[in-house]
């Protein structure tokens, strides 16, 4: 084996792509990474970690200005916008340097340039690596994983200007904090910008084309997180149509359509959070059986595409477009390619996070999936309002929600909004990995005080055995 | 000092039981001896006797409870006045009798104490199953038995798609049952802990002995005329009162039959073969929802009507499912006998560790040819099964042509 020739390249640097290249090190499998921009990819550069960053901010912005109900007072509470969004870039310059050095310590090589599919010799594929500066190389391999990721998807009128326009990406490093902001779409992304924007002080308007915000969560969850964002000030429109934007210089008038009402309004900056794209261009599908769908790669179960030796995982791959089904996608095709036993994917059993305050995670079935699917369900919901721990923390608004298979007592869903959240949804994915029924759950103990309590709480009363309301 | 109640261990075959009801309340005063609770075990229901005076302080397993594993604590013993720790924090104290299933013996023991009827080394049970809740409680649902459920989790655990798929091809239904039954007309009736034994021990047998069986026709009209004259010595009623069966007697002609052929009266381990110098016979009783062998023992040393009234004793308790263990563990020998079916032949499955099994079917009048002349006989076939790694054939037949002896020469058994 020459420095160019691997058993497996992975093409993007990403959570999907630096951790298979982990796992194929682990393997004792020689791996190279071709990274066109920067280590960790979107999600430790502009993506999840930065997020967190400016959301804890906006959190501690929060709780300034919330002193009196502690019983503390402070004067000249304030804060310096650019600092705050210098720590947020320090965090994912720290990450994406950890990836760098666990690569290295994997002694796994990383090719910087941008990585395209380029035919076969022999039993090998080829890899094009071209750089921004100098000379293309060309690598071989059994195995390329495409772990190419996704960009935000630009619709048209829409088209993010890099001033008065925001994609995420400037959303992240604004010179200045917006007086009025418009975000449009209320995914996990544009709800998390319009949390930010607004517990920083800014007048946020969110617009969504849904009935509902966060459409993919639970109904009631979505009722009680627009219930929260209004109480804090934000304006919510849900089945909103937005119309051509008209800019100035310095700002830009919206018409947004309600209900058959056009109303416009003038913000200063939009943030425009409609979704994302896959990145299937430029990396050499053309002439391949490589097949796309709306561009997402499709592929098997196993993460195999329609070329014997290539594999797509990811953002790449479609949806839930989460870091962790990228990792974990990872892991398994790169332990398939490696002859081992994996088990599929099962997508009810990716849990979702959003850090929006308060914050929502959720995992597998919504009461009305479950009902769609044919499911008789029992259905638990606990309120933090009666939960000690929330109540200590100031926190009191919130709820668990479980939704249980009556006939087998399969935990086919559970959703939760409030303090905390989404470090605990976790325990409701080991319960449904791990095929837990309301038994084993009922049974478990669960530590006094904490918020968790409201999980235990949340399946006893699906089998009527609350304690605590 | 507050001491655990163990789920107690009454047959060395026995993993687990039913707790079938509770004698004592919470809060009785228990006496050495005293009964706290019966329990229904694989092969009969049993009693569970206090070995300590003091306070029944706490039930931990309501009556009722299924499938209780041996060994886990079932109620907590205080002294008077003592206050009632959490369970757990207890020191655990085995009922009586001592649990003998956690450490099966290596190999049996001596002649004299028969091994119990589990066979040694080898646990008797299944491989632990690996499932996940929801594939077990999805498999009860549906009346699947997981054992024969390919697992496809992590490490090859059951999860749920594996029943679902066991469901939908047909497989994964309980060994024997009609796999794709009408609804309308079968049930699913859950095993007792009877019929799992039975099940795994007559399978182990049947599958791991290597059986041969020898038939010998027997006539029966000398041993039916001692009886007849045996009987009517029995005074009308009263504790001596007596009535042998044709069974009670050859119970006693396979003793005495035992004692001239000793090599049948053996064992097989591993390591050697037992030859027992006790003859104690396991008489297969059919009970409602089985069967039991409770053992006449010593039988070479008893008089027919000693055989008799002890069986008469044993039959009644093992229907009523009162047997003690060690009142069905064990034996040298087994007898099966269907006469009163008025089946013409059949073989029995060896009970291990024993090595053989007698079949006794009905006696029926028949021509025989008796010297050149046609004859009358009441005769019965009887057929030996054998454990051939113990008795060869030619020691077969030489076995049942003495047994054969003793019943048409019948005045040895009241020897």
């Amino acid at each position: 084996m020459s420095g160019t020739d691997f058993d497996i390249i992975v093409v993007g640097g990403g959570p999907g792509g630096y951790v298979a290249a982990l796992r194929a090190a682990q393997l004792g499998l020689s791996t190279a990474v071709v990274e066109a921009r920067h280590l960790g990819g979107i999600c430790l550069n502009w993506g999840c970690i930065p997020t967190k960053a400016l959301l804890r901010a906006s959190e501690i912005n929060h709780l300034l200005h919330d002193l009196g109900s502690y019983g503390f007072s402070a004067e000249k509470v304030g804060f310096d916008f650019s600092k705050i969004i210098a720590r947020s870039r320090a965090v994912s310059q720290q990450l994406s340097g950890g990836v760098a050095h666990l690569l290295k310590k994997a002694k796994v090589p990383v090719f910087d340039g941008f990585g395209k599919l380029d035919g076969v010799t022999g039993s090998k594929r080829k890899v094009l690596v071209t750089p921004e500066k100098g000379a293309p190389v060309t690598l071989t391999a059994k195995h390329v994983i495409l772990a190419t990721g996704a960009r935000a998807r630009v619709l048209p009128g829409l088209e993010p200007d890099g001033k008065l326009i925001w994609s995420y990406r400037e959303a992240l490093v604004p010179d200045e904090l917006p007086r009025r902001l418009l975000v449009i779409g209320s995914g996990a992304i544009g709800s998390e910008f319009a949390s930010f924007y607004r517990n920083m002080g800014s007048e946020v308007t969110l617009v969504e084309v849904a009935p509902r915000i966060l459409p993919v969560e639970d109904e009631e969850i979505s009722a009680l997180a627009r219930k929260a964002f209004e109480k804090q000030g934000m304006r919510v429109l849900t089945s909103a149509k937005v119309g051509p934007l008209r800019k100035s210089d310095t700002d830009v008038t919206v018409p947004v359509e309600v209900n058959g009402k056009t109303e416009e309004f003038t913000v200063d900056r939009v943030i425009s959070a409609v979704g994302i794209v896959g990145n299937v261009e430029k990396i050499g599908l053309e002439g391949t059986k490589i097949k796309t769908d709306r561009t997402h790669v499709v592929t098997d179960a196993l993460c195999r595409t329609g070329e014997p030796g290539v594999y797509a995982i990811g953002d790449l791959a479609g949806a839930p477009w989460l870091a962790h089904k990228a990792s974990h996608e990872a892991v398994m095709c790169v332990d398939a390619i490696a002859g081992k036993q994996v088990h599929p994917i099962d997508i009810t059993k990716i849990p979702g996070c959003t850090y929006c305050r308060p914050q929502i995670a959720s995992v597998g079935y919504t009461e009305a999936r479950a009902k769609e699917a044919g499911y008789k369900v029992r259905v638990g919901k606990f309120p933090l309002l009666a939960n000690g721990k929330a109540l200590a923390m100031g926190e009191p608004d919130g709820l668990v929600k479980t939704i249980f298979d009556a006939q087998t007592g399969e935990l086919l869903g559970a959703h939760m909004i409030g303090a905390e959240v989404t470090e605990m949804i976790q325990g409701y994915v080991i319960a449904r990995t791990g095929e837990l029924t309301e038994a084993e759950l009922a049974e478990t103990i669960f530590p006094h005080p904490t918020i968790s309590e409201s999980m235990h709480e949340a399946v006893l009363a699906a089998y009527d055995g609350a304690l605590h309301v | 000092m507050a001491i655990e109640v163990l789920m107690p261990a009454l047959s060395p075959t026995m993993t687990e039981g039913t707790l079938a009801r509770w004698v004592k309340a919470e809060g009785d005063k228990v006496a050495i001896g005293d009964v706290i609770a019966e329990i229904e075990t694989d092969k009969a229901t049993m009693e569970v006797e206090a070995i300590e005076d003091g306070i029944l302080g706490r039930i931990l397993v309501p009556e009722g409870t299924q499938e209780i594993a041996v060994n886990t604590p079932i109620a907590i013993m205080v002294a008077e006045g003592e206050a009632v720790p959490e369970a757990g924090a207890v020191k655990p104290q085995n009922s009586a009798p001592p649990a003998q299933a956690a450490q099966p013996p290596a190999t049996p023991q001596a002649p004299a104490a028969a091994p119990a009827t589990a066979p040694a080394g080898q646990p008797a049970t299944g491989k632990r199953i690996v499932a996940s809740p929801l594939a077990k409680r999805v498999a009860s649902q549906k009346g699947l038995d997981l054992s024969r459920i390919k697992g496809t989790g992590p490490n090859g655990r059951i999860v749920r798609r594996d029943v679902d798929k066991a469901a939908e091809q047909g497989t994964g239904a309980p060994a024997g049952a009609v796999a794709e039954a009408p609804a309308s007309t079968s049930r699913t009736v859950p095993h007792s802990s009877m019929r799992k034994v039975i099940a795994r021990r007559l399978s182990e047998a049947k599958s791991t002995i290597p059986h041969f069986y020898v038939s010998v026709d027997v006539e029966l009209d000398a041993l039916l005329a001692l009886r007849s004259q045996l009987n009517a010595t029995s005074p009308e009623d009263g504790p001596d009162a007596f009535k042998l069966s044709v069974n009670d007697m050859l119970v006693k002609a396979s003793a005495i039959a035992l004692k001239r052929v000793p090599n049948v009266n053996a064992s097989f381990t591993d390591q050697a073969m037992i030859l027992h110098d006790n003859v104690d016979i396991s008489i297969a009783v059919s009970i409602p929802d089985g069967l039991i062998t409770p053992i006449v023992k010593n039988v070479e040393q008893k008089s027919l009507k000693q055989i008799s009234q002890e069986t008469k004793d044993l039959v009644k308790r093992a229907r009523a499912g009162k047997l003690k263990p060690e009142e069905f563990q064990g034996g040298t020998f087994s007898i099966s006998n269907m006469g009163m079916f008025g089946v013409r032949d059949f073989s029995a499955i060896i009970n291990p560790p024993q090595a053989a099994i007698l079949a006794i079917a009905a006696g029926k009048k028949q021509a025989v040819v008796k010297g050149n002349e046609l004859a009358i006989a009441t005769v019965m076939t009887v057929t030996l099964s054998v454990d051939h790694r113990v008795v060869d054939g030619a020691v077969a037949a030489e076995w049942l042509s003495a047994f054969r002896s003793v019943v048409e020469s019948p005045l040895t058994l009241v020897l």
